[in-house]
């Protein structure tokens, strides 16, 4: 039986590292939280159905798609955004082979594609390119960067593994 | 000017009386404040560079960054002549400002036809060389030695004989009373003291960071204080007008402050982006569809067959095709379709504007700066001077973000936004959401269009040749207007009308069918149909003539030396022979042709799949477009826009069934995914010549050379129509229902 | 809703001649069978905590989910016209508002009684899409009650889109002898020894929620086979499941708490999301259920007889592909390059679903232990690609696109057969006519 008046109720998680509260609508998508409320504009809204992977993001490590993803279902856990992926020595790794190869174009669904990445490579220190396609063909990118993707996940494996195991 | 030393105290007084004075100049009403130049901005010695005494170099582009890296070039053009430390400059976009930041090309101030480079790259390169002269000027005038012996390198001045250095942001105050030398008569550098231009192994782009870290700012991130976030329920059919609506369920959203109609829709005002989208979702609108459009694209694209059978004005001609054809061995004749595609860019559009009854500013992505702010004046009644527009970064445009102030084919963005404003009345911000949906169902796609095909064969030669081209045209009724006296449209029929190669008998000729879809310009333009028509056409009859398709082209490209040479790259890089089934199963093909000054040539390397699904895993790429300033940006841009165009000649389609478009999200429309990306290899023509452009060059090619691949694994020529990905039966059988 | 494909077009002709002469027999004998006792609460009724009248009727209507047949999306509630596409043409269903010209609102209470129970309205005799064949085991007052609450509606004036259906089948003087071959004006039989909540749950799933309408299979004259009850049947494209408890291949292994949550809010966790059709009447009818309700039919499901249907759509609760593989990396040896379907899943399904079939957002996106991909037909997988699947539970919802224009039918063979072998350890038996046939079954 549907509890009616659960439906707002004081909330809290972790994001990047800082203690959140929401007493907003439960059923909100975590991506509008971020963006609208706490001011993390770096997860981006490219679909709203979970077909591209431009609001990814990491809930207790996993990549999420954050506009699927209702404050519900956030009680006790932790959220990473790009905003702070990069205190993580994967992500670091990731940011800074993204910027070494210029990966970015127009950017947008940058954010979204480290995050995936950086979750990659925990999963699998050493990706090969068929890792690579089954772990982010969720993540579109319009600019059609994907190449460079490639190769910048494999920099920053390499990276990584020169420097140790990553997080 | 005072040369004499100045005192401590009287060098603080120079330096903060210049930003005192900045800063008092400033409007401070709220809406409109601003972050204000900071006493750090000192030295600003014209309308495109300035540096703080932190150093920092911050370039004003005429040209938004959509990712095809127009701030890294502008930023590049500035920085070699300023010998700039790199890693300290930074770009903004210019404000709207006609009388500075005109494209000196087209007199307007805005961004297209891959012209950025082209247009602006001398006039940078005297901007950033101004604003060294200056310094130099400064420190000869601060260390009383002459300027001839001030060397400038990495951000830094110095003069060996006395030792003497210093970083440009020490100098900037002094170097702000410097006299400015007049642009044009400064002498810029040699290619060979090139330090950043053409720069072979990569140089970072200025705008990487920012984008890695969550940190840069597009229109959908704008936050201002009090403002409203609205989106706007549009007809399902063009041409659809409000009958009446009911918001009840709408209004009970929590965070839906108000709806209303407005001049473009039915706007739906809320405290939260994500209240915005759910009240909507709850608004009920009934359509006067009297006036809407309603057919099938089948019905639309028989209309065009119809149509192609008469006579259409003419584009271009030479010779007496007639004749030619009354004599020919042999005719060959096709045709070729293409849907309607939509752009897609990642970020949809979105928008902050503040209306406070005498003035404008707007946030956005706004690409055509000089038409928006022109349309924006008109419909609020003000003069341009009055309304300011802020460029942001956009997510992607393709095409999109040009805004063509089209009235016949209806309200596109700009209008959108000042209707949400105008709605809710002078005095509170709007930020106009736009959803994937949105993006998906909206118009303004590349147009429908249909191209015939008839060549004459004499002789084992092609003697005639003659284009006939159908279709809607964006560019009559709009800023882009670009009717030819025939009463063609050149934004239809460039790269058909002006085909490179070698037939004395030619005639390309064109018919403008109007409709209610708004239709707009795709990457490319006119190429993203002319190019395969022509490519695909002059590869059907070389392959009935028996002749090589390299070869045969070279043959008839005598008088197009540049692509000439780029397709002998191309082919030699790609190894070359024949393009014919290998026994692993792939085949090659090829495309050649120009489009904005730039000759471009692919090879790609396909084979087929599951289901018939082709797979593309190589492309070749020679491109020739002058003087490669950011040679990796170049490849960037090469790899990228051949992915984009294969995400096209794939799976792009916009299907209209009853005047309703089928799709609506990327679950249905297709686009190209990490697997499906090819390896591209770019060959960069080396050239002293002039920059022209890339921005848009990977995309025209790529779709003919697939499909010509293609056709050598034996898949029939009547399936080689695009989008080349697509069975025919998913759509077929879902139209049943 | 209910009408079973193709069966009918085959048997009708022969039920016209042969069945006239049997019926008119059988019918005499059994027009003169009682009806038998009305079921009294707690066994029928609203729950006793419900005391106003409309809101009782209320409660019942939800139970009996008079408003999923009975609205048209984009229509207003209870106003009928929502379409039953059949292989010989169309019903529209009814406009059951109180508006006097096109709804029920001149019906008195004997008509409205008649129409439920017996399928026989003031104009004519019910297709048996209307599913009076269960709704005749309710009690008068409850029939009554709903009866109320409809009348406490707005009246909406909604004209009745006429039937287009094909002869003969638009010839309704059929229906009675339908009705005297396969169907009994009979109340519940409440079976004294079973205790008072089983009994409570026979009358919600049978009389109210009329569960056996979907779930029971059908005879070849489209009666209910009560022999091989809430066994499973397929519907309109939709396979409703085994829910008697066999252990093999109903729910018998279900723990209490998963039937539970299944019923109350359409997902049970380790186990199936309730999708297409299921999820409306979760959506509609279930989530409104007390507790206790919702219990009672829990202990009916298990009381019931197991029946054992077709061993290999056992459930597999560790299959190797989903077990193998982690949040964003499939199993070793998922190779894009040649499973095509695997190729699908990587871009259009692992974004909601995950590889190891968790649910990457949600549970209720969670694949693995669902019934629906241990299907080896994959009838409910071919559903849910081609049209979606919607769930609404209190403020919580999910949704799911279709991917009916986009992909071929070789696409869905493809990523259907993908989805079985990796969520269910199953070899999928799905052909590109399956699909082709499956379009038309929204």
């Amino acid at each position: 039986m549907k509890s009616v008046d659960a439906s707002t109720d004081t909330l809290l998680f972790e994001v990047n590292g800082t203690p959140t509260r929401s007493t907003g609508d439960l059923q909100t998508p975590l991506l509008w939280f971020l963006r609208d409320d706490l001011g993390l504009t770096g997860t981006k809204f490219g679909c709203g159905i979970a077909m591209c992977g431009a609001c990814t993001v990491h809930l207790d490590g996993i990549a999420v798609r954050a506009c699927q993803l209702p404050l519900a279902g956030l009680a006790g856990k932790s959220v990473t955004t790009i905003e702070g992926v990069a205190r993580t020595r994967a992500g670091q790794a990731v940011q800074q082979a993204w910027v070494q190869l210029n990966v970015a174009q127009c950017g947008y669904c940058q954010s979204g594609q480290i995050m995936t990445a950086t979750a990659l490579l925990r999963e699998n220190q050493a990706p090969t390119d068929a890792d690579i396609d089954a772990a982010m063909n969720g993540n579109v990118c319009r600019c059609a960067t994907y190449r460079r993707i490639k190769a910048a996940i494999h920099v920053a494996a390499r990276a990584l593994s020169e420097a140790g195991t990553s997080e | 000017m005072n040369k004499a030393a100045l005192s401590p105290a009287r060098r603080r007084f120079l330096a903060t009386a210049p930003c005192l004075i900045v800063a008092t100049a400033l409007p401070c009403r709220s809406g409109f404040a601003r972050y204000a130049d900071s006493a750090t901005d000192r030295f600003a010695p014209n309308a495109f560079v300035r540096i703080g005494s932190d150093d920092s170099v911050t370039v004003i582009s005429k040209h938004i960054e959509f990712g095809q890296g127009a701030h890294t070039g502008m930023a590049t053009l500035v920085a070699e002549e300023l010998d700039a430390d790199w890693s300290t400059v930074r770009v903004e976009t210019a404000p709207a400002n006609q009388t500075l930041y005109a494209h000196l090309l087209y007199k307007w101030q805005g961004t297209g036809g891959s012209s950025a480079m082209a247009e602006a790259h001398e006039q940078m390169r005297r901007m950033g060389a101004m604003a060294r002269w200056m310094l130099v000027q400064a420190a000869a005038s601060h260390w009383r030695v002459p300027a001839s012996e001030i060397r400038t390198y990495d951000g830094a001045l110095t003069h060996a004989a006395t030792a003497r250095h210093a970083r440009y942001g020490q100098l900037a105050a002094l170097a702000a009373q410097m006299p400015a030398p007049k642009p044009s008569a400064l002498v810029l550098k040699r290619p060979d003291q090139f330090r950043l231009i053409g720069k072979t192994s990569a140089m970072l782009r200025v705008d990487s960071f920012a984008k890695c870290s969550g940190r840069a700012l597009f229109a959908i991130d704008v936050r201002e204080p009090d403002m409203l976030t609205v989106t706007i329920c549009k007809p399902p059919r063009f041409g659809g007008k409000v009958k009446s609506f009911d918001a009840t369920r709408a209004r009970e959203i929590p965070g839906v402050v108000d709806v209303r109609k407005v001049d473009t829709g039915v706007a739906i005002y809320a405290n939260s982006t994500w209240a915005a989208i759910r009240g909507r979702e709850h608004l009920d609108v009934q359509w006067d569809e009297s006036d809407a459009q309603s057919r099938d694209c089948q019905a639309i694209l028989e209309h065009f067959r119809q149509t192609a059978r008469g006579p259409g004005a003419i584009a271009a001609q030479r010779g007496d095709v007639r004749h030619a054809f009354a004599q020919a061995d042999k005719v060959i004749e096709t045709e070729y379709a293409f849907p309607y595609v939509a752009h897609a860019p990642m970020e949809p559009l979105c928008g902050y504007l503040f209306w406070d009854g005498s003035r404008v500013r707007a946030r956005y992505g706004c690409q055509m700066t000089t038409f928006d702010q022109r349309q924006l004046a008109r419909l609020f009644g003000l003069p341009p001077e009055r309304i300011e527009i802020e460029t942001t970064y956009a997510g992607g445009s393709f095409g999109r973000r040009i805004d063509l102030g089209n009235d016949v084919l209806g309200p596109d963005f700009a209008a959108d936004m000042a209707a949400a404003a105008r709605g809710i009345g002078p005095g509170r911000g709007v930020k106009l959401v736009s959803t994937r949906e949105d993006d998906i169902r909206g118009g303004w796609y590349r147009p429908m269009i249909l191209h015939r095909m008839r060549a004459a064969l004499v002789n084992g030669r092609v003697a005639a040749w003659h284009n006939t081209i159908v279709g809607h045209s964006f560019g009559v009724d709009s800023v882009l207007n670009a009717r030819l006296p025939s009463g063609a449209d050149a934004l239809m029929v460039e790269g058909a009308a002006n085909m490179l190669y070698d037939v004395p008998n030619f005639l390309c000729d064109a018919h403008i069918v109007q409709d209610r879809i708004p239709t707009s310009s795709l990457r490319s333009v006119a190429s993203t149909h002319t190019a395969f028509a022509v490519e695909r056409f002059i590869d059907e009859i070389l392959e009935s003539l028996g002749q090589d398709a390299v070869e045969g082209r070279l043959a008839l490209l005598q008088h197009a030396p540049k692509e000439a040479a780029v397709l002998r790259a191309v082919a030699q890089a790609a190894n070359w022979r024949g393009g014919t089934r290998t026994r692993d199963g792939r085949a090659m093909g090829v495309a050649v042709g120009r489009a904005f000054h730039t000759s471009v040539a692919q090879i790609a390397e396909v084979s087929i799949g599951e289901h018939g699904a082709p797979r593309v895993h190589k492309v070749w790429c020679a491109v020739d477009c002058g003087m490669a300033v950011n040679p990796d940006v170049i490849r960037a841009q090469i790899e990228g826009g051949t992915g984009y165009g294969l995400g096209v000649a794939l799976f792009g389609q916009i299907v209209l069934q009853d005047g309703r478009v089928v799709q609506s999200n990327f679950h249905d429309y297709r686009v190209l995914r990490h697997d499906e990306m090819p390896e591209v290899e770019v060959i960069v023509m080396p050239s002293q010549a002039a920059p022209t452009g890339v921005g848009e060059l990977g995309v025209p090619m790529i779709a003919p050379a697939v499909a010509s691949a293609l056709a050598r694994l034996g898949r029939p020529r009547e399936t080689l129509q695009l989008p080349l990905g697509v069975a025919p039966s998913a759509l077929a059988s879902s139209s049943t229902s | 809703m209910t009408v079973h494909i193709g069966r009918l077009c085959r048997i009708v002709a022969r039920v016209l001649v042969v069945g006239a002469t049997l019926a008119i027999a059988l019918g005499t004998a059994l027009a003169l069978w009682p009806p038998g006792d009305e079921p009294a609460p707690p066994v029928s009724g609203a729950p006793a905590r419900i005391h106003d009248p409309i809101s009782r009727g209320a409660y019942l209507a939800r139970a009996a989910d008079c408003i999923a047949c009975h609205s048209a999306p984009g229509g207003k509630p209870l106003a009928g016209g929502l379409p039953f596409t059949l292989p010989f043409g169309t019903l529209y269903s009814t406009n059951i508002t109180p508006d006097k010209e096109t709804g029920i609102g001149s019906w008195s209470d004997d008509d409205f009684v008649r129409a439920v129970r017996e399928g026989v309205s003031p104009q004519h005799t019910l297709y048996p899409a209307m599913p009076y064949p269960s709704y005749t085991a309710l009690a008068r007052d409850d029939v009554l009650a709903i009866k109320a609450y409809l009348f406490s509606q707005q009246p909406v004036r909604a004209a009745r889109t006429p039937n287009a259906l094909a002869f003969p089948f638009n010839q309704r003087w059929v229906l009675p002898l339908w009705k005297l071959a396969f169907f009994r004006n009979r109340r519940m039989v409440i079976e004294e020894a079973a205790g008072v909540e089983r009994n409570r749950g026979a009358y919600l799933a049978n009389a109210l929620g009329h569960c056996g309408e979907c779930h029971t299979p059908r005879t070849v004259g489209y009666g209910l086979q009560d022999a091989r009850a809430l066994s499973g049947e397929t519907a309109q494209g939709w396979r409703a499941g085994n829910i008697t408890p066999d252990p093999w291949t109903g729910i018998g292994r279900w723990s209490d708490a998963q039937l539970t949550a299944y019923l109350s809010a359409g997902h049970a966790p380790g186990r199936s999301s309730a999708s297409g059709p299921m999820a409306e009447v979760i959506e509609h009818s279930l989530q409104y259920l007390d507790a206790d309700d919702i219990h009672a039919l829990v202990v009916y499901l298990r009381s019931v007889t197991p029946v054992q249907t077709d061993p290999r759509l056992m459930v597999e609760l560790k299959p190797q592909g989903a077990t193998r593989s982690y949040d964003l990396l499939p199993a070793r040896d998922t190779d894009l390059r040649t499973n095509s379907g695997a190729r699908l899943f990587s871009s259009d399904c692992a974004g909601c679903h995950a590889w190891n079939g968790n649910g990457r957002q949600i549970s209720y996106a969670s694949l693995t232990g669902s019934s629906s991909v241990n299907d080896i037909y994959g009838r409910n997988v071919v559903q849910v690609i081609l049209h979606g699947t919607r769930i609404r539970v209190g403020e919580a919802g999910a949704v799911m696109p279709g991917f009916a224009n986009r992909y071929s039918d070789a696409e869905v063979v493809a990523l259907t057969r993908f989805v079985l072998a990796h969520f269910g350890d199953k070899e999928g038996v799905v052909s590109e006519a399956d699909v082709r046939g499956q379009r038309s079954d929204k």
